[in-house]
């Protein structure tokens, strides 16, 4: 459940003030909304590792492709298939 | 070796096998941290692949193994409290209570949503001002800056119907209270990579210090585990025990601090029962007083009476790396992923649910 997925910064969406952003990340063509407030210098183009909606790191470009791929293999993507907040 | 061809790098991997055979002069007890280390080892065939030396034994790094029983009734009792919709990430549900489980609940007609963040939970609650939300907030240091940040949200946002049943866990004190146990065979450790990516390496010095024992930050993918496993066994061989980084991908020594800040914000260290294993001084995260209003515990004055823990299930001895979970009885027969005994065998993370999963495809091959 520790497990965090890379995705890449499509847009920011929301800055409410100096802390508070939200931004697009596409996992793959999957795409959701991700909060980056832990992340404050990731801009649109770079790749963040993202836990439960909350982007915790930035990484390099090779490297999330081949997590990213290692973790669809593995079946760990799932989570973010399932569909947006309920009801 | 056929699985090896799927790894990443295949090459790497071979390598990283025969330098493990080569400097392993005797037997050497390592144990991962991470559920999802625990995963990747056994659905990857790595443990049969190690040396016969190398025994690999499975922490209790699966939040959902060690939410305590109590706790797992605290969120069924308020799923079922009046105008209350109780948000979990999905693997908690099948978890078995002291008398159902929260699936079992939501199928008696309790509103309970999973969600695939806490975030989400913030947004029902605003858009529900006549329901109370709570997000059922468990996990380790991982987590911990996600569900303060929802808490820290709902605050600025100025809800006063969003609230969280605080069920946190941290790496460092269930280390050491496996390292302190009298019966503690564990020569090594593996650290769990993301929670480190958090919190950084600091906190594990002391650790390593005090119980002369090497601790390897490590990733979670084949090689990586290879490589931690490797690195550990080197130090072991060399008789040092220092804090070593394999993840330095996505692990800084300082972990990233804004997170660390969010947690500080929220929360507030204190004791912590773990299932199976019991009371750990300083090894959870609850809601601080500040944000007491945000606490469920406080704003619903939840009086659970403490259950015992299902006597069939030995899933302590498990995650304190005694047993294997082929050496428990019930194993397969009583105790399978769709009817547990224990949380080990809910999550696929845990032990028993890996073991069993990997053993039914190994099945299959033959």
């Amino acid at each position: 459940m520790c497990l965090a997925i890379p995705g890449k910064i499509i847009s920011i969406t929301d800055q409410l003030d100096e802390t508070f952003r939200k931004g697009k990340v596409s996992f793959s063509g999957i795409t959701r909304e991700v909060n980056l407030c832990m992340v404050p210098d990731a801009q649109p183009g770079d790749y963040v590792l993202v836990h439960v909606g909350v982007a915790i790191s930035k990484v390099d470009e090779e490297e999330a492709q081949k997590v990213f791929s290692y973790l669809e293999m593995m079946g760990e993507v799932e989570e973010l298939k399932t569909p947006e907040p309920i009801q | 070796m056929k699985y090896l061809t799927e790894y990443r790098n295949p090459e790497l991997a071979e390598q990283f096998f025969e330098e493990i055979k080569r400097i392993t002069t005797r037997p050497w007890t390592l144990m991962e941290i991470c559920g999802g280390q625990t995963h990747s080892l056994v659905k990857n065939g790595l443990l049969e692949m190690l040396p016969d030396f190398i025994t690999m034994v499975h922490g209790p790094g699966c939040p959902v193994c060690v939410t305590s029983i109590s706790v797992i009734d605290e969120a069924i009792w308020l799923a079922e409290q009046p105008n209350v919709i109780l948000c979990s990430f999905g693997d908690m549900l099948r978890v078995p209570g002291s008398k159902k489980s929260l699936l079992e609940a939501k199928a008696e007609g309790a509103d309970i949503r999973i969600l695939y963040s806490p975030l989400e939970a913030v947004q029902l609650a605003a858009e529900n001002p006549e329901k109370q939300v709570v997000f059922f907030a468990v996990g380790f240091e991982t987590t911990a800056p996600a569900n303060a940040l929802s808490v820290v949200h709902a605050h600025k946002q100025g809800l006063n119907n969003y609230s969280i049943l605080a069920s946190h866990v941290l790496v460092p004190p269930a280390m050491e209270a496996i390292l302190g146990d009298e019966e503690n065979r564990i020569d090594g450790f593996l650290a769990a990579g993301h929670v480190c990516a958090i919190m950084g390496l600091e906190e594990y010095f002391p650790v390593a210090e005090k119980y002369h024992c090497p601790i390897v930050v490590t990733g979670f993918e084949p090689v990586d585990l290879l490589q931690g496993i490797l690195m550990t066994v080197k130090q072991l061989e060399a008789g040092i025990y220092k804090v070593e980084n394999q993840y330095t991908r996505a692990v800084q020594r300082e972990g990233n601090k804004l997170a660390k800040d969010t947690i500080d914000e929220v929360f507030v260290t204190g004791d912590r029962i773990w299932r199976g294993i019991g009371r750990i001084p300083q090894s959870g995260y609850e809601v601080n007083e500040a944000y007491r209003n945000f606490n469920a515990r406080v704003k619903f004055n939840i009086t659970i009476e403490p259950a015992e823990e299902n006597k069939e299930c030995i899933s302590g001895d498990i995650m304190k790396g005694l047993k294997k979970p082929f050496q428990c009885p019930n194993f397969g027969t009583k105790c399978k992923p769709e009817h547990p005994l224990g949380a080990p065998m809910v999550s696929s993370e845990g032990a028993c649910a890996a073991y069993y999963h990997y053993a039914g495809s190994k099945m299959l091959q033959d």
